[in-house]
């Protein structure tokens, strides 16, 4: 038993957040907001020639293999800096859909030019404002045409390959799409420094992908979400961290107000609960890397519980600046509106509570 | 990282499952599984003796406090090891309850201050159960400024002479030994003027009465004493060292409990799993769902954190502050877990006749305890200042008593 990254594994982590500390400051997803960038290229292409767009991917398709414990800890670094690419959109979610459920012809297709860096991608599910069900989807494929509109798509303007849920044959089946082409439209989001798009199908080529969609979705879904919380997991220790160094600096009645107990009472539950979601993010990352039998308890477990530290880390960071905190000036809504967007963007928190006590195992003993 | 057992680890777990197997007292199984919060249940059997049998057959097959070494009655245990063991004892490690103030917070003291002779006289005892400790720290008028305390003891040859009042000692009442923190000089700055001893709670002068608490038990108790001697061989660190010692003491309890805490999660999942609300599933129920999911998260958190915690300690790393939110974390969950187990109950929520109530009463013998979990061996507003102090690197909060003589700090009886 050993319930810890490996000292190599953490060196990677390392390497990333310097990497992410000198190219992806909050300016960069700052220029996202503005509209000065649709996304951060020159990030996403160094993620490329770190070979971290492929750390799961097997070397026959273009990746590293380096595993999924290693890409947990990138996607935590790249949640700590707020990155404004298309990491999960493209590497937890259509990534591991072709990785799961593609042919070898498909993953040979798209895999490579995703671990290069020239593929992007985008998974298209919701069509109306409810909680995502099978019964809403009414988009369509009929002889390899798809008809209908998917009305939020993260990263779907800058998408090069879609991932779409359709009916067919009666049922939900997934589809891959290429994005050129199709009639898309930016809607704006809680997070703008995450691009969101609305797209119209109107009769595009579509390429089955698994024919049985629903169940696909969610053994996808349980994977991405450990990949997700880890995301969480560093944007709530991000806001920890510029909570914490405010209270030190920042004077009022004549002393430091981290030193008032109200103030570091907070301060103290924010640590908690992120260091719960951390302790279950590294078993589920574990769970995840091995696909053990329990990998959807421990997944929405790790889910839930990243969901909860980074919006409670984010909202109570905004608490601790005080007024300063609501400025457009200050970084805090940069965590506020991410910890909001990430728990939403594979279900809200209901969903995954529902989907962690359908996990549970029947009768633990008391 | 790796949360499953090699193959060394697989053998030292049926080694601990054989030893169980053949001796542990499976005619308390049955009773031990309906224990409530804060209650050991050995139906007619009286529980110091049931608790005290298993604890020497552990030791006489090697299996006490496994982590110490084997001169002082412990088999010189890994971390890893201690924890598979743990989880192979599973319902008997209810009967360890006694102990663990001794074993867990005063035993750690005396293996890092006693002397050698001292150490093999009293720790193999204390391994086997056959002796039991309590610790004595709190006071009337020094709980969470615990060095507030004012029990004095006075130089007198090579003995200290004893005197004062101690409370919330837990298990006094059958310790035969404890160990004691005292003011040696009050006219230096509080935490400066302590000293640690330990004691035979059968010297003469100590009087132990129990406290009736809230929930009509009683595990505390107030410890007097009057002109105690206790030689100055039983003295623990330096004199004026006191402070020092106590940490030692109370890491180790963070450690202690902090790890294997309960948290009401197996028995909030069992009611729910039976109920029905309004005809239908409690399982189901998306409000029953959320508050299942969120307490399932703190508990799984916990039992996550202890495991990264166990790593640590196997690459040589000290118990860290941030253990503090073990107790934080699951005092107020069983809190709020009782609380909403009756809830679910309705009316009936209210009896607490164990042969009427749900489960034997165990809600609300958890809703009566639970209180005292969120004070005792720290309150949650302590553990959140060493959070925010000592994990977060937060300022102190200001002290109306900091660097001023311990007789010279403001009292309750002395202000105005």
């Amino acid at each position: 038993m050993n319930f810890d990254f490996s000292d190599e594994q953490k060196l990677l982590a390392d390497q990333v957040g310097r990497f992410l500390d000198e190219h992806c400051s909050t300016q960069v997803p700052r220029q996202v907001i503005d509209g000065k960038l649709g996304y951060a290229e020159p990030v996403w292409q160094g993620l490329g020639q770190m070979g971290l767009l492929g750390t799961a991917v097997e070397e026959t398709y273009g990746g590293t293999g380096a595993g999924y414990l290693e890409l947990c800890l990138v996607a935590q670094q790249l949640g700590a800096h707020i990155a404004p690419v298309p990491f999960g959109s493209t590497v937890y979610l259509v990534a591991e859909a072709l990785m799961l459920f593609g042919t070898p012809a498909q993953k040979q297709n798209w895999l490579p030019g995703i671990c290069d860096g020239s593929v992007k991608g985008a998974l298209a599910t919701v069509e109306n404002l409810e909680q995502l069900n099978p019964a809403q989807i009414s988009t369509r494929v009929v002889q390899g045409r798809v008809q209908g509109r998917k009305i939020i798509v993260a990263d779907g303007n800058i998408a090069d390959l879609l991932v779409v849920l359709a009916q067919h044959d009666g049922k939900p089946a997934l589809f891959l799409v290429e994005a050129a082409g199709l009639d898309r439209e930016t809607v704006e989001s809680v997070d703008p420094s995450r691009d969101t798009a609305a797209i119209n199908f109107a009769g595009a080529t579509a390429e089955l992908l698994v024919a049985d969609g629903w169940p696909a979705l969610q053994r996808l879904f349980d994977r991405a979400a450990v990949l997700y919380a880890f995301e969480q997991l560093g944007g709530a220790q991000s806001a920890l961290d510029m909570a914490v160094a405010y209270a030190q600096e920042r004077f009022a009645f004549g002393r430091a107000i981290g030193s008032f107990q109200a103030i570091k009472h907070m301060l103290a539950d924010m640590y908690v609960t992120m260091k719960l979601a951390e302790s279950n993010c590294y078993y589920a990352a574990w769970a995840l890397a091995n696909d053990t039998t329990d990998l959807p308890l421990a997944a929405a477990t790790a889910r839930v519980s990243a969901t909860q530290a980074f919006q409670q880390c984010a909202r109570d960071n905004i608490q601790v600046h005080g007024g300063m905190g609501f400025t457009w000036e200050f970084d805090c809504h940069l965590y506020y509106r991410r910890a909001n967007f990430l728990a939403l963007e594979l279900g809200g928190l209901s969903e995954w509570q529902a989907r962690l006590v359908k996990s549970l195992p029947l009768q633990q003993s008391a | 990282m790796d949360f499953s057992d090699s193959p060394e680890e697989a053998a030292f777990r049926s080694e601990a499952r054989a030893f169980i197997q053949a001796n542990a007292p499976h005619y308390l199984a049955e009773n031990l599984a309906q224990s409530g919060f804060g209650n050991t249940n050995t139906g007619t059997h009286d529980t110091l003796t049931e608790a005290k049998k298993w604890q020497k057959a552990k030791a006489d097959g090697g299996w006490a406090c496994l982590m110490w070494p084997v001169e002082y009655g412990g088999r010189g245990a890994s971390p890893i090891q201690n924890v598979i063991w743990s989880q192979e004892e599973g319902l008997y490690s209810r009967l360890s309850g006694t102990f663990i103030i001794g074993q867990g917070m005063c035993a750690p003291t005396m293996m890092a201050y006693a002397s050698e002779t001292h150490k093999q006289r009293y720790l193999p005892k204390l391994a086997s159960g056959e002796e039991v400790w309590c610790q004595m720290f709190s006071e009337p008028h020094g709980g969470s400024d615990l060095a507030g305390l004012r029990t004095r003891a006075v130089k007198d040859g090579d003995e200290w002479v004893v005197n004062g009042q101690k409370i919330w000692t837990s298990g006094a009442q059958h310790s035969d030994y404890g160990i004691l923190i005292t003011r040696t000089d009050p006219e230096v700055a509080k935490h400066k003027g302590l000293t640690m001893f330990f004691l035979d709670m059968k010297s003469p002068g100590v009087k132990v009465v129990p406290i009736k608490q809230a929930n009509g038990n009683s595990e505390f108790n107030e410890v007097y004493f009057d002109n105690v001697r206790i030689p100055d061989h039983q003295r623990l660190g330096g004199v004026g060292d006191g402070w020092r010692v106590s940490i030692t003491t109370l890491m180790n309890e963070r450690m202690a409990i902090g790890g294997s805490i309960a948290t009401g999660f197996p028995e909030i999942y069992d009611l729910v799993s039976e109920l029905d609300i309004q005809g239908q599933p409690a399982l189901e129920n998306p409000a029953v769902q959320a508050r299942l999911a969120d307490w399932y998260v703190m508990a799984a958190g916990l039992k996550n954190n202890a495991s990264r915690m166990i790593s640590a300690l196997s690459k040589g790393d000290m118990p860290g502050p941030e253990n503090s939110m073990g107790k934080l974390v699951a005092g107020n969950m069983m809190q709020d877990i009782a609380k909403y187990a009756l809830d679910l109950q309705g009316h009936a929520g209210t009896l607490v006749d164990p042969k009427v109530a749900e489960g034997a009463a165990r809600f609300q013998a958890m809703l009566l305890r639970s209180p005292a979990v969120r004070i005792e061996g720290g309150t949650d507003q302590i553990l959140r200042n060493i959070i925010g102090e000592r994990v977060l690197g937060l300022p102190e909060d200001m002290r109306a008593d900091k660097g001023i003589p311990f007789n010279q700090i403001p009292t309750s009886g002395s202000s105005g």
